[in-house]
C-alpha cells in the first residue's frame, strides 16, 4: 500500500435518479469504510443528505454541496487532500472528475486519481476510443460510426442498415440511446441526443441477442479476477436495469461462459483499470459470436448487484486496490481465511428484478427499450430459479403474489403484448402460458431464451396441480413441498387449493401456514458464503429455502437479539432515507448488547452490506417469512418504524401472530393508518382537518363538493389509468375524473377532501417515548400544498411561518403523542393558513425527513427513536430550532428526462425519485446550493416565462425585475407579457408551440437561447397535451432548467440573482455549529 | 411437467458414516458405489464428466441448478470429440440440487438424464447437495453408494486400485501433423490438453500410461492428468525417474502428471482431506506477485516439503498453502496440479502451454 495519503476526497453522486441510486451510497461507504480502516482521513462531497454514507460514522469530513468543478475545486482549495476517488459515485463522479482533469485543477492542486487513470476512463467513455481500444486487441464492438450531427447520422445508418441504435458518450442508464427502426425517428433521436452530447455514435442493432455481464477486478500488480457474471432473462434491446437479472449465468456453457471471462480480462488489461469495472457483451444465440457492448470503468449498478449476489465487497476491495494494494495480499471478507483473490463459488441462484412506478406519471410510454425508466430493484435467492423469481416478483411491492396468482391480469392481444414489451412484461408471460401459448411460440416474441420459459411454465404447472385439490386434506405432503420449492407462499396455495376470497385469504394462509407446520414443510436457514461451503465460513449473509434439509447456522432461544425490518424496494416515496433510519436503528440496538437481525431484500442498500448487522436475512418482508425468521430466532421484539410503509404495514398482523413489536403499538399504528379512525380520533381532540368524506355513490359526491366548494382533492380507490388521485377545480374536471375512476360503490369508495388554497405545508418530525415529545423538529415548504411533500422543496428550521403557528403545531403533536401513546419516531404534516393549523396526515414510524432534520439539528433521531424502542427512558432534548444559526434546504431530485412523454407537473401524487439536503448561512445560499446539486444552472442568457394564473403572475413580479436588473433577458408568452407590460417589466413576446410564428417557445429551448423555463400550469388539473406541456416536455427533453411553480421559481431566481457564484461559502458539515 | 411428477424413482444414497439421503431419479437406474466427492464449479458439468480424472466417483454438484443447457452434440473436431473431454462419461454418478428436465442450447442434442442413461450412469436429484457438501469437508471424502429400493450393495474403494491403466489409450495415437512432436503419457488424458499443443504447431503422440520412453523419437514429454492415487502408477513412475535422470529434452506434467514427477524425483504425495475441485482455486507462481485463477480436479497433492534439492514449487495454492505445481531448477521440467488446460474453468494459465513449447524451442536451439 501506498503510504504517501493520508487524505483522500470522495465523490459521491447526489440525488437519486433513475439510472443512478441507492447502489452509490452502498458502494461509497464501502470505500469510505476501507480507507478509514487505513487510517486515512476521508473527505466526502455529496449534496445527497440522506444517505448512509454522508454520517459522521463512515466519513471524517462531509461537504453538502453540488458535484460540480467549481465546487469541488474549491473544497479541494481547502482540504488539500492527497488524492481523490472518482469511481464511487456513479457517473455523475466520472463526469465531473474528468471535468476537473481537463481543467488541470487536480495537477494545480497537486491531487492523484487514485485507481483507474483517467485517461482509461476517458478510453470507456467516448465511444470512438473505446471501440478503436478495443479493436487493438481484436475484440468486436458492435460495427458503428461516430457522427455530429443529425445528417451524418442519417448516412451511417443507410449504410448499416436499419434498425439502428444510437447511443451518446458520457450517459448514465442508457439516456440518450434509443433504437430507431427508421429513417424519422432516427432524425429525432438524434436531435434529442445531441442536446445533451455532441457526439452520438450509429450502431448495428444485435435485438435478440443474449445479454451477458461480468465484473472484473484487477490489480495495479496485473493480477485480474471476474467475481461475477450475469445473465439478462430479457434479450439485448431492454437495458440491464430494465431487465430481470440472474446471477450466475444459466444458459451458457463452459466454453461460452470461460470465452467472455477470458476477453474481460484481455479487456480490463489493455485499458488499465486499477480497481473495478463492469463489461456488458452480447452473445449470439445460435453461436458463440460475440460483441462488447460497454465497459463502465468504475462501480456501478451492476456491480452492486454481483456483490451482493455473490458476498464479494467489490467497492471495498476496489478502495484497497487504488491504494496499491494486491488482491493476494488482501482477505476474503467473509470467510476471513480465504484469499480475495479468488472468484466466488455460487450454490443459490440471483434473480434481480426491477421496480417501476410508470403508473405515477401521465403520459409515460409504458414500453420498456434501451433506455431506464425504472427506480428501484429487488435482489432474491433461491435454490431454484422458480422460487428465486416468485420471491422476487413479491418482493417487488406492487401487490403481487408471486409469477402466478394475481388478479386481473390479463392481457390482448397477447401476441402484441410480448412483442411489445412493458414494465408488466413477466406478467404477460405468466398470462401466455396460462392461456396455452407454447414455450416455442412465446419465445418467438420475446426472444427470451427457452430455458427461462421452461422454468416458468413449471409454476403455471404446478399452480393447475394445486388448483385441481378442493381442500387441505386432499394435498399431498409432496405436492405441498413441491409447491414451495417452486417458491409458492402460503397466499398462493390457499388461493389455489382453498379458493379463498379475498375477505378470507388473511385467515386462510395462516391456516396453511399451520398445516404445513405440522406436516414439517419449513424452510431453512442457508449462508452466503462465497465458496460453496467448501471452506467453513463465520458468514452472516443468510437466506431462507425450500430446497434443503437442514439449517447452515444454530439459533440461541435467549431473546438478546431484535429484528429490524428494512425499507424493500426504493420506489418512488420510499428510498434511502429509509435505509439510513434502519442503518441507524441497526447502530443503536448493537451498541445497547442486543444481536441485530436485518431483514431486507434491496440490493442497493448498506443495509444489507455484511458487515452492518449480526445477521442478514435477504428475503421477503412478507408476513409468512418475517414469521418463519422471527420463529426460528426468537427475538426480544420487532422493530417495524424504520423501514417505511411496507414494515409499518406488517405491524398489525405480526402482532395478531404472536411477534412483539417494538415501541408504539399496533393498535396505535392502526389508529392512525386508518382514515376513520384517524379523524374521529382529532375530532374527539378538537384538533382541526379540512373536511373531506369517503363516499360510495356520484350524487353523494356532488352533494358534497356543492358543500364544500371547489376545489377539492379526490382520491378513488379503483382507477383505469394513472390519476390515482387529483385535485379537481371545476365540474367539468370533476365529470372527467370520475369517468376515469372506473367505479364508485361500497366496494371502491371515493375519497373526496377540502383542498385548500395558498396555505403552507409543515411539517414535524419527532420522537415519544410513553405518549409524550422528547424531540422534534419542524419544517417549512417552499412550495404551497398541493405539491406532494416528497415533491416539495422543504426549510429547516422554518423561515416564515408565525411563532403561533409554531405553538400551535408542537401542541397538536403533543396531543396526538399522548393519545396514541406513541413510543418511537412519528411524523405529522400541517396545512397553516393564517396561523389556523389542519392536520392532514400522520405516520407512526420514522419519515422521509428524517435524515435531513437529524442532520441538519445535529440531533440523531434515529438514536433516540431506537433508544425508545428498546424500552429506555430518555429525557426530553432543549435543542431549540433557534439555536441554529443556519439554514437546511431539501430540494426533490426529478428523472422526466427518463421518462419519455410524461408531463414534468408537479401534484398530489410523488413523481420525485431522490432529494439533496444542503446547508446555507441563510436561506437563499441554502436553495441556491441545492437547486444546484439538483441540475439546475445559474442561467447566463435568457429567461422562458409563462407564469400561468394571476397569482403567480404576481408573485414572479419581484422575481422578474430582479432578473431584468441582472441584465438577463426575458421572453414572455403572450399573457404573460401583457401582464408584464402592465407592470413595466419588458419582455420579448414569444409564440405558443402551435403558432407557427418566431420566436417560437419550441425554438427558444431547442436553440438554446434560454436557459432556463419558468412555466406555471394555469390549473390544478393535469393536463391534456396543450401548449404548456409542449413548452414543459421540451425544455425536459433538451435539457434545460424547468420550474413549475411560482414560490420556488420565485425563491430560485432571487437567490442567483441575489448571491454571485463566487460568494457561495463552501464550508464543511462539521463548520455549521 | 415432470417437476411434480409422483412416479419419478426414490434413489437413496448412504455414505460410509450411515448418512443416507434420499432423492429422485433421472439417469440410469442400477445401483452403483464409489468415492463421493464434491465439485463447486457453477457451469461444465459435460466437461465434468466426461474427465476421465472423476473415474470411480460419484460427484455431488454444489451449484444447484443442472442440466440447464442439455447434453452437447457429438461432433468431431481433429479426431476429438468437440463437446466433451474424453470419449465418454466417466463418472460413477450424478447428485444435484434441481436438475432441469427441459434444456435449451444450440449444441445440445440431448437432455442431460438422457444422456446419463445412454451411458448407464445414475442421476439424483432433490438433494440438500450444500448439506452433503459441508458433511465431505467435515468428515474428509468418503465412500457412497446409491441404491434403488431395496437392492444393496457392497462399498467399492477406488483408490485401491489402478484406475490409471483403466482410463489410458490401449494404442499408440497420432493428431495433427505440426513442428514439435510432443509425446503424450495418457494417464487419463483430457481432450483440451490434446487441443491446446495442436494449437501450437505440434503433432501429438499419445500413448498408453506404461509406454516405454526410451529412445523414443520426441521433443517433448507431456504426462497428463489421470484418476486415483499416483503411488499406483509405479510403472509411469519408474519410466519418469528413467527418462528425467539421463535425458534433457522438456517434460511437462499437469494434475496427476505433476504428482508423478514428484515421486519420480523422490518427493511424496498424499491425499487430501477433501480434495480440491473447482473453477476458482487461486494459485500465486512461487516468488512472484502473480496470481492466477485456476481449474483443479485432484483428491491429493505433493508434499512441498519433500521436494528435493534440484526442484522448487512452481505455485502455490493461495487459500491452503498446498502445492501447485514444481519446476526444475536446472533442467526444462515444470509441472502443475492445476488444469492449465482449463475446459471446464478459466483459461489464465493457457500461456503454460506456450511456456512449454517455448522450452522445446530453446532446446532444440531455435
Amino acid at each position: 500500500m501506498d503510504k504517501s495519503i493520508k487524505k483522500v476526497v470522495l465523490l459521491g453522486s447526489g440525488a437519486l435518479k433513475i439510472g443512478e441510486a441507492g447502489e452509490f451510497d452502498y458502494s461509497g461507504s464501502q470505500a469510505l469504510k476501507a480507507l478509514r480502516e487505513e487510517g486515512i482521513r476521508t473527505i466526502l462531497i455529496n449534496p445527497n443528505i440522506a444517505t448512509v454514507q454522508t454520517s459522521e460514522e463512515i466519513a471524517d469530513r462531509i461537504y453538502f454541496v453540488p458535484i460540480m468543478p467549481w465546487f469541488v475545486e474549491q473544497v479541494i482549495a481547502r482540504e488539500k487532500p492527497d488524492g481523490i476517488l472518482l469511481s464511487f459515485g456513479g457517473q455523475t463522479a466520472l463526469n465531473c472528475g474528468i471535468e476537473i482533469h481537463r481543467d488541470g485543477i487536480l495537477e494545480k492542486y497537486h491531487v492523484r486519481v487514485l485507481g483507474t487513470p483517467v485517461q482509461a476512463i476517458m478510453d470507456t467513455e467516448d465511444r470512438e476510443l473505446f471501440i478503436e481500444k478495443l479493436n487493438e486487441i481484436e475484440i468486436k464492438t458492435p460495427r458503428s460510426v461516430a457522427v455530429t450531427n443529425v445528417s451524418d447520422a442519417l448516412k451511417a445508418a443507410a449504410t448499416l442498415g436499419y434498425p439502428v441504435i444510437i447511443r451518446s458518450a458520457y450517459t448514465l442508464g442508457g439516456q440518450g440511446s434509443a433504437f430507431c427502426s427508421e429513417q424519422e425517428e432516427l432524425e429525432i433521436q438524434a436531435s434529442k441526443a445531441f442536446s445533451y452530447t455532441d457526439q452520438i455514435l450509429v450502431e448495428e442493432s444485435l435485438k435478440g441477442w443474449k445479454e451477458v455481464e461480468y465484473e472484473v477486478v484487477r490489480d495495479a500488480f496485473d493480477n485480474c479476477i471476474t467475481v461475477c457474471n450475469m445473465e439478462n432473462f430479457d434479450p439485448l434491446g431492454i437495458h440491464t436495469g430494465e431487465s430481470i437479472v440472474v446471477a450466475p449465468s444459466q444458459t451458457l456453457t463452459n466454453s461460452e461462459y470461460h470465452k467472455l471471462r477470458e476477453l474481460s480480462i484481455r479487456v480490463i488489461r489493455h485499458i488499465g483499470i486499477v480497481g473495478e469495472c463492469n463489461i456488458q457483451y452480447a452473445l449470439d444465440p445460435e453461436s458463440e459470436d460475440y460483441r462488447v457492448i460497454e465497459v463502465n470503468a468504475r462501480l456501478s449498478r451492476s456491480s452492486a448487484l454481483a456483490s451482493k449476489a455473490t458476498g464479494y465487497p467489490l467497492a471495498f476491495i476496489a478502495a484497497k486496490l487504488a491504494l496499491g494494494y494486491g488482491l493476494p495480499e488482501l482477505k476474503n471478507a467473509v470467510t476471513k481465511t480465504t484469499s480475495a483473490f479468488f472468484e466466488p463459488a455460487l450454490d443459490y441462484i440471483v434473480c434481480k428484478i426491477p421496480r417501476w412506478d410508470l403508473n405515477k406519471f401521465e403520459g409515460v410510454s409504458h414500453l420498456i427499450g434501451s433506455s431506464m425508466k425504472s427506480v428501484g430493484e429487488v435482489m432474491s435467492i433461491g435454490r431454484t430459479f422458480e422460487e428465486a423469481i416468485q420471491k422476487g416478483l413479491r418482493m417487488i411491492g406492487q401487490g403481487m403474489h408471486g409469477f402466478v396468482g394475481n388478479r386481473g391480469l390479463t392481457f390482448e392481444p397477447v401476441e402484441k403484448e410480448l412483442a411489445e414489451p412493458t414494465d408488466m412484461r413477466i406478467f404477460v408471460i405468466a398470462d401466455a402460458l396460462e392461456k396455452g401459448f407454447p414455450v416455442d411460440e412465446i419465445h418467438n416474441l420475446t426472444r427470451i431464451d427457452k430455458w427461462f420459459l421452461y422454468k416458468l411454465r413449471n409454476i403455471v404447472a404446478l399452480k393447475n396441480t394445486l388448483s385441481s385439490f378442493g381442500s387441505l386434506s386432499g394435498l399431498s405432503d409432496q405436492t405441498l413441498l413441491e409447491a414451495k420449492i417452486l417458491g409458492f407462499s402460503d397466499f398462493q396455495i390457499a388461493r389455489f387449493v382453498l379458493k379463498s376470497p379475498v375477505n378470507r385469504i388473511a385467515d386462510d394462509l395462516i391456516r396453511i401456514r399451520n398445516h404445513r407446520k405440522k406436516k414439517g414443510i419449513v424452510p431453512f436457514v442457508k449462508q452466503i458464503d462465497t465458496l460453496a461451503a467448501e471452506y467453513p465460513a463465520q458468514t452472516n449473509y443468510l437466506y431462507l429455502t425450500y430446497s434443503a434439509t437442514e439449517h447452515d447456522i444454530s439459533f440461541n432461544k435467549k431473546r438478546n437479539s431484535v429484528i429490524i425490518l428494512g425499507s424493500g424496494a426504493y420506489r418512488i416515496g420510499s428510498s434511502v432515507e429509509f435505509d439510513w433510519c434502519s442503518v441507524n436503528a441497526l447502530q443503536t440496538v448493537k451498541n445497547k448488547g442486543f444481536q441485530t437481525i436485518m431483514i431486507n431484500y434491496n440490493p442497493e442498500t448498506v443495509s444489507t452490506d455484511y458487515d452492518i448487522s449480526d445477521r442478514l436475512y435477504f428475503d421477503e418482508l412478507s408476513l409468512e417469512r418475517v414469521l418463519d425468521i422471527y420463529e426460528l430466532e426468537n427475538p426480544e421484539g420487532v422493530i417495524v418504524s424504520m423501514g417505511g410503509q411496507i414494515p409499518n404495514n406488517l405491524a398489525v398482523r405480526l402482532r395478531e401472530n404472536g411477534a412483539d413489536i417494538m415501541g408504539t403499538s399496533p393498535d396505535s399504528i392502526d389508529h392512525a393508518e386508518n382514515r376513520h379512525k384517524f379523524s374521529s380520533m382529532l375530532d374527539r381532540l378538537g384538533i382541526d382537518q379540512p373536511r373531506w368524506r369517503e363516499l360510495t355513490n356520484i350524487e353523494d359526491i356532488h352533494e358534497f363538493v356543492d358543500d364544500i366548494g371547489f376545489p377539492v382533492l379526490i382520491r378513488p380507490s379503483y382507477v383505469l389509468s394513472g390519476a390515482a388521485m387529483n385535485v379537481v377545480s371545476n365540474r367539468e374536471e370533476l365529470g372527467h375524473f370520475l369517468k376515469l375512476a372506473a367505479e364508485v360503490s361500497k366496494q371502491y369508495p371515493v375519497v373526496v377532501s377540502e383542498f385548500i388554497q395558498e396555505a403552507k405545508e409543515i411539517e414535524i418530525d419527532a420522537v415519544a417515548g410513553k405518549g409524550e415529545m422528547v424531540a422534534y423538529a419542524i419544517s417549512e415548504h417552499v412550495e404551497f400544498a398541493g405539491v406532494h411533500s416528497g415533491d416539495a422543496t422543504m426549510v429547516f428550521p422554518p423561515q416564515k411561518i408565525y411563532f403561533e403557528t409554531i405553538r400551535r403545531i408542537k401542541r397538536i403533536a403533543r396531543q396526538i403523542a399522548a393519545e396514541l401513546n406513541i413510543s418511537g419516531p412519528f411524523n405529522i404534516q400541517f396545512l397553516a393558513k393564517d396561523n389556523n393549523v389542519k392536520v392532514i396526515e400522520c405516520n407512526l414510524r420514522a419519515s422521509r425527513s428524517m435524515p435531513f432534520v437529524s442532520k441538519v439539528l445535529k440531533v440523531n433521531l434515529i438514536h433516540l427513536a431506537t433508544r425508545i424502542l428498546l424500552g429506555e427512558n430518555v429525557e426530553p432534548l432543549n435543542k431549540s430550532i433557534f439555536d441554529l444559526d443556519y439554514v437546511g434546504v431539501k430540494a426533490p431530485q426529478f428523472s422526466f428526462s427518463r421518462l419519455q412523454q410524461t408531463d414534468p407537473i408537479l401534484g398530489v401524487d410523488m413523481s420525485s425519485t431522490g432529494e439533496v439536503g444542503c446547508i446555507g448561512d441563510d436561506f437563499y445560499e441554502g436553495i441556491l446550493k441545492s437547486m444546484l446539486s439538483v441540475g439546475y444552472h445559474i442561467p447566463e442568457k435568457a429567461i422562458l416565462l409563462s407564469t400561468g394564473p394571476v397569482r403567480s403572475k404576481v408573485e414572479l413580479i419581484n422575481s422578474a425585475r430582479a432578473l431584468l436588473d441582472k441584465g438577463y433577458r426575458l421572453y414572455a408568452t403572450r399573457g404573460t407579457k401583457k401582464f408584464y407590460d402592465h407592470h413595466n417589466i419588458p419582455t420579448t413576446l414569444a409564440y405558443w408551440p402551435d403558432e407557427k410564428k418566431r420566436p417560437n417557445t419550441l425554438d427558444l429551448v431547442k436553440n438554446g437561447t434560454v436557459d432556463l423555463v419558468v412555466n406555471i400550469p394555469k390549473n390544478l388539473t393535469k393536463n391534456e397535451l396543450d401548449n404548456d406541456y409542449m413548452i414543459r416536455r421540451n425544455a425536459v427533453d433538451f435539457n434545460i432548467p424547468l420550474i413549475t411553480n411560482a414560490r420556488l421559481a420565485s425563491a430560485f431566481i432571487l437567490a442567483f440573482c441575489q448571491i454571485k457564484r463566487n460568494d457561495i461559502q463552501v464550508k464543511a458539515w462539521d463548520e455549521y455549529k | 411437467m415432470k417437476i411434480a411428477d409422483q412416479s419419478v424413482a426414490e434413489v437413496t444414497l448412504i455414505l460410509e458414516d450411515g448418512t443416507r439421503v434420499t432423492g429422485k431419479s433421472f439417469g440410469y437406474e442400477s445401483p452403483v458405489s464409489g468415492e463421493v466427492v464434491f465439485n463447486t464449479a457453477m457451469t461444465g458439468y459435460p466437461e465434468s464428466l466426461t474427465d476421465p480424472s472423476y473415474k470411480g466417483q460419484i460427484l455431488v454438484l454444489t451449484y444447484p441448478l443442472v442440466g440447464n443447457y442439455g447434453a452437447p452434440k457429438e461432433e468431431m473436431e481433429n479426431e476429438l470429440l468437440r463437446f466433451q473431454e474424453s470419449n465418454k462419461i466417466h463418472i460413477t454418478a450424478l447428485v444435484v440440487s434441481d436438475y432441469s428436465f427441459h434444456y435449451s442450447h444450440w449444441n445440445a442434442k440431448d437432455s442431460l438424464g438422457q444422456w446419463l442413461k445412454e451411458n448407464k450412469i445414475p442421476g439424483i436429484y432433490g438433494v440438500d447437495t450444500r448439506a452433503l457438501t459441508k458433511k465431505l469437508r467435515e468428515k474428509g471424502t468418503m465412500l457412497g453408494k446409491i441404491i434403488f429400493g431395496q437392492d444393496d450393495i457392497p462399498f467399492y474403494d477406488p483408490s485401491k486400485e489402478n484406475l490409471v491403466a483403466q482410463v489410458s489409450t490401449r494404442e499408440v495415437q497420432t493428431y495433427g501433423n505440426g513442428k514439435y512432436r510432443i509425446l503424450l503419457v495418457d494417464c487419463g488424458v483430457k481432450y483440451n490438453i490434446i487441443r491446446y499443443l495442436l494449437q501450437r504447431d505440434t503433432t501429438v503422440i499419445r500413448v498408453p500410461w506404461d509406454y516405454s520412453l526410451k529412445d523414443t523419437d520426441y521433443d517433448g514429454l507431456f504426462i497428463s492428468n489421470g484418476p486415483g492415487d499416483p503411488k499406483l502408477c509405479n510403472l509411469t513412475i519408474e519410466n519418469l525417474k528413467n527418462q528425467m535422470s539421463d535425458d534433457d529434452r522438456p517434460v511437462f506434467g499437469i494434475c496427476l502428471g505433476n504428482q508423478l514427477m514428484a515421486l519420480a524425483s523422490g518427493a511424496d504425495t498424499y491425499k487430501l482431506k477433501y480434495g480440491h475441485r473447482s473453477h476458482n482455486q487461486p494459485v500465486l507462481q512461487a516468488d512472484t506477485n502473480k496470481a492466477y485463477i485456476t481449474s483443479q480436479n485432484h483428491g491429493y497433492a505433493v508434499d512441498n516439503k519433500t521436494l528435493s534439492a534440484e526442484w522448487k514449487p512452481l505455485f502455490i495454492n493461495i487459500n491452503d498453502g498446498t502445492n501447485e505445481g514444481m519446476i526444475h531448477t536446472s533442467r526444462p521440467f515444470f509441472s502443475t496440479q492445476f488444469h492449465p488446460e482449463a475446459s471446464g474453468g478459466p483459461t489464465d494459465t493457457a500461456f503454460l502451454f506456450d511456456e512449454f513449447i517455448g522450452k522445446i524451442k530453446i532446446h532444440k536451439g531455435e
